[in-house]
């Protein structure tokens, strides 16, 4: 059982709190990201089944486990890529995908989803980087369409992120005159740009060859380094998750089996099915 | 009313008569288009001598408007001795211009047959014909069949050109029949809703071949 | 085949045309032919663009219309995909008048033409569009876009790219097609063909002037296609795309 296994209900539209003080107390240590009883079906293949994790402010949060056990499907389902069949996904205090209206839960409006969406940025194991734009258009676009920048802030925005991922001099390069490893960090830029305040990394590095893993991965170091941001990441480096998380999740049939700082997480795990998950991952390597 | 309703049966025999040409010029043309144009394809492999000439006879007939080709083989034929009736000269020119597509389709066929089963036959000493006929276009003509389909419907709907060199086809006799009546509104529109539906059905038939041929390959 | 051997066949086509024009047999019937290939020209330009038009919005219609706009689309796509464009061509040019809107030929021949082709053109689009990979919709999502802003700066960028070939083959298909505007007395080049062949019954001759006239036409239209595609894919690469 995990620690998050009994969520209160947070100070939030959909449950009003009590009174004044008792908001201003659950505000301070209101998780940024929650899960309450998620549940994800594919046809009849329940792939997420009632799942309950916390991640607080500024944690950084790995999600590990066995090909098929839903990892995608979490980030996805907090990008509202993915639709939930049941339970509810907080974010910043906000329900993600339903308001309260006249007393009611209902799904909520795509100005809504816009809004809380806006919290969340997201980095895909294929890059998904747009084939048409440079590197610096790639970071210029969202923040002028949807965040109403002018071209300057913009342009100003995306030169430093690029530079911040090592990238200055390859701004006005396209897509497909990029490294995997070139094309993976402006998506992190990309996202960045939006200023988001939950980073969402999905197996980041696995499309890559094993000699530009780590220049991705020192981005995503230095991220940790400078920002307050959460982080939520799937990966299968088991050394960089060990170094870089507050806290390790293993995942196994839609659920949380285990989940713990990454000292005692990898020392000394306490479900049989986290031992053999690591034996067979570390033997792997 | 616009519509009559009873100028619109009395039309009917005789544009379902015009059907049965239009139908069996469609046939005649395919028959023409699908064995010339797996000619053509297999030709142009045979080496450069065949494929430069083939490729730009392909090119022009495929660059010029078929009204004209047909115009063409109508009124310059005779001139050489031949003389042909309407239908004969339009299923030809049909059939030939629709050969080059039906050439492109069937070399996109060939192409995708693994160079192994060429190997493969040489290694067994098949001459080029036994090839062809057994290994390669067996395995060739299958995936295609979907492709060449949409030619069948596409010179089906080619067919209304044959009343320009008098064959009295579907479109041809709607025309007569509306300029003896001066009522066009029937005879055209029913012309119309027959090529929508016989349209529709054939492409209907097309998907379920094509699924058929994708479960054959996939199970 | 290849661009050489198109650039090969147009100037091939070009000098014969050049040469025939300086013989005495042809060079009465040169200007004609070229007047009526103005024409041709003409309505295949115009129709090629208003063709454009009609596909680009039903196949968002159909895509992404409400249901009954989206019901529309598809209506007039299998209405014109599925009859002929000789019975199109008559039925506006013979039928409409008698519901009382009676155009004028040329538009009829533009009219027929660019919905005929648009329907084919929607299909297209609709798969190009339907080929660009679903993870450009994801990361559109995952910078908070809405789905207009993802279709018209991400989406269909990438999709007028992968339709340039398949809208080549429509805009000769069209090309050819506009002979039959001919049938309803338009002027063009299979009208003056006609014409001139009636009066001089010089068959070979002027066939033989036409064809090269049509396939020059078609051969440089491959040629401009094939140089947009090249540009397009390269501009990825290097250059600027919009
Ligand atoms: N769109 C979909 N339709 C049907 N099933 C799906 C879909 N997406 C995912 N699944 C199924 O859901 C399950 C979980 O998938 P998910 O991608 O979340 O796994 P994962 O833990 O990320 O695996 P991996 O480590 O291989 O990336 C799998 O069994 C998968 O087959
Ligand atoms: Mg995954």
């Amino acid at each position: 059982m995990t620690p998050n296994a009994q969520p209160t209900a947070p100070c939030t539209p959909v449950s009003k709190p009590r009174d004044a003080a008792d908001c201003a107390v659950t505000a301070m240590v209101e998780p940024m990201v929650r899960f309450q009883g998620v549940v994800k079906r594919f046809g009849a293949h329940t792939v997420i089944d009632g799942l309950d994790l916390a991640i607080a402010r500024g944690e950084k949060l790995a999600l590990i486990g066995p090909s098929g056990s839903g990892k995608t499907t979490v980030l996805r389902m907090l990008m509202t890529l993915e639709r939930l069949d049941a339970g509810v996904i907080w974010v910043d205090g906000e329900p993600l995908t339903q308001v309260q209206r006249h007393g009611k839960t209902v799904p909520a409006d795509s100005a809504h989803l816009r809004r809380v969406r806006g919290k969340i940025g997201m980095v895909f194991q294929q890059f998904n980087l747009f084939p048409h734009m440079t590197a610096l258009k790639n970071c210029m676009e969202a923040p002028i369409t949807v965040l109403g920048l002018s071209r300057r802030e913009a342009e100003e925005r995306a030169v430093d992120l690029l530079a911040m991922v090592g990238l200055a001099d390859k701004k006005h390069h396209y897509p497909n005159q990029l490294s995997g490893g070139q094309q993976q960090r402006v998506a992190i830029a990309r996202a960045l740009a939006m200023r988001p305040k939950v980073m969402l990394f999905d197996e980041v590095t696995s499309a890559l060859d094993p000699e530009l893993v780590g220049e991705v991965l020192n981005v995503i170091r230095k991220l940790g380094a400078e920002h307050d941001l959460t982080m939520l990441m799937v990966t299968h480096q088991m050394g960089f998750a060990k170094e870089f998380a507050d806290r390790i999740a293993l995942f196994h049939g839609g659920k949380i089996e285990e989940d713990g700082p990454p000292a005692t997480f990898f020392t000394n795990p306490r479900s049989e099915r986290t031992r053999q998950f690591l034996r067979a991952v570390l033997e792997g390597t | 009313m616009l519509w009559e309703w009873s100028y619109a049966l009395e039309v009917l025999p005789p544009l379902l008569r015009a059907a049965a040409i239009t139908v069996e010029a469609t046939l005649l043309s395919f028959a023409i288009a699908a064995s010339l144009g797996l000619a053509l394809a297999v030709l142009r492999m045979l080496g450069p001598m065949f494929a430069w000439p083939l490729s730009i006879f392909i090119e022009f007939v495929r660059s010029t408007p078929l009204l004209i080709q047909m115009f063409f083989l109508y009124f310059v034929l005779p001139q050489f001795g031949v003389t042909l009736d309407g239908l004969t000269v339009g299923v030809l020119t049909i059939g030939v211009h629709y050969a080059t597509f039906c050439a492109e389709v069937y070399r996109t066929g060939l192409e995708n047959i693994p160079r192994g089963q060429w190997e493969a036959a040489v290694a067994l000493n098949l001459g080029v014909f036994t090839t062809f006929k057994d290994v390669i276009l067996p395995q060739a003509i299958p995936p295609v069949v979907p492709a060449l389909g949409n030619y069948l419907i596409g010179i089906f709907k080619a067919t209304p050109l044959l009343s320009v060199v008098a064959v009295l086809e579907l479109m041809g006799t709607a025309k007569i029949l509306g300029s003896e009546s001066y009522r066009y509104v029937e005879p055209i529109t029913l012309v119309g809703l027959f090529f929508l539906i016989m349209s529709l059905v054939s492409a209907t038939a097309i998907r379920a071949v094509e699924r058929m041929l994708n479960r054959r390959t996939v199970g | 085949m290849g661009a050489r051997s198109i650039i090969g066949m147009l100037v091939g086509a070009i000098g014969l045309l050049a040469w025939f024009s300086t013989l005495e047999r042809f060079r009465a019937f040169m200007p004609v032919l070229l007047h009526g290939a103005e024409t041709t020209l003409r309505i295949t330009a115009i129709a090629s663009v208003l063709a454009f038009a009609f596909a680009i919005i039903a196949a968002l219609a159909r895509l992404y219309g409400l249901l009954p706009i989206r019901w529309l689309a598809r209506v007039y796509i299998e209405m014109f995909r599925g009859t002929s464009l000789l019975v199109q061509l008559f039925w506006l040019y013979f039928v409409l008048p008698e519901f009382g809107m009676s155009l004028a030929p040329f538009t009829v021949a533009v009219l027929a033409l660019s919905l005929n082709t648009g329907a084919y053109g929607a299909e297209v689009v609709r798969a190009a569009i339907e080929a660009v990979p679903s993870g450009q919709w994801e990361a559109s999502t995952a910078v908070n876009m809405t789905r207009t802003q993802a279709l018209r700066r991400i989406i269909l960028p990438q999709a007028l790219i992968l339709m340039i070939p398949p809208w080549g083959n429509l805009f000769i298909e069209l090309l050819k097609a506009t002979a039959l505007v001919s049938l309803i007395t338009i002027p063009d080049l299979t009208f003056r063909a006609l014409e001139l062949n009636s009066i001089t019954l010089k068959t070979i001759d002027i066939f033989t002037l036409v064809l090269l006239i049509y396939l020059t036409i078609s051969l440089m239209l491959t040629i401009i296609m094939r140089g947009l595609e090249g540009a397009a894919s390269r501009g990825l690469a290097r250059g600027r795309v919009h």
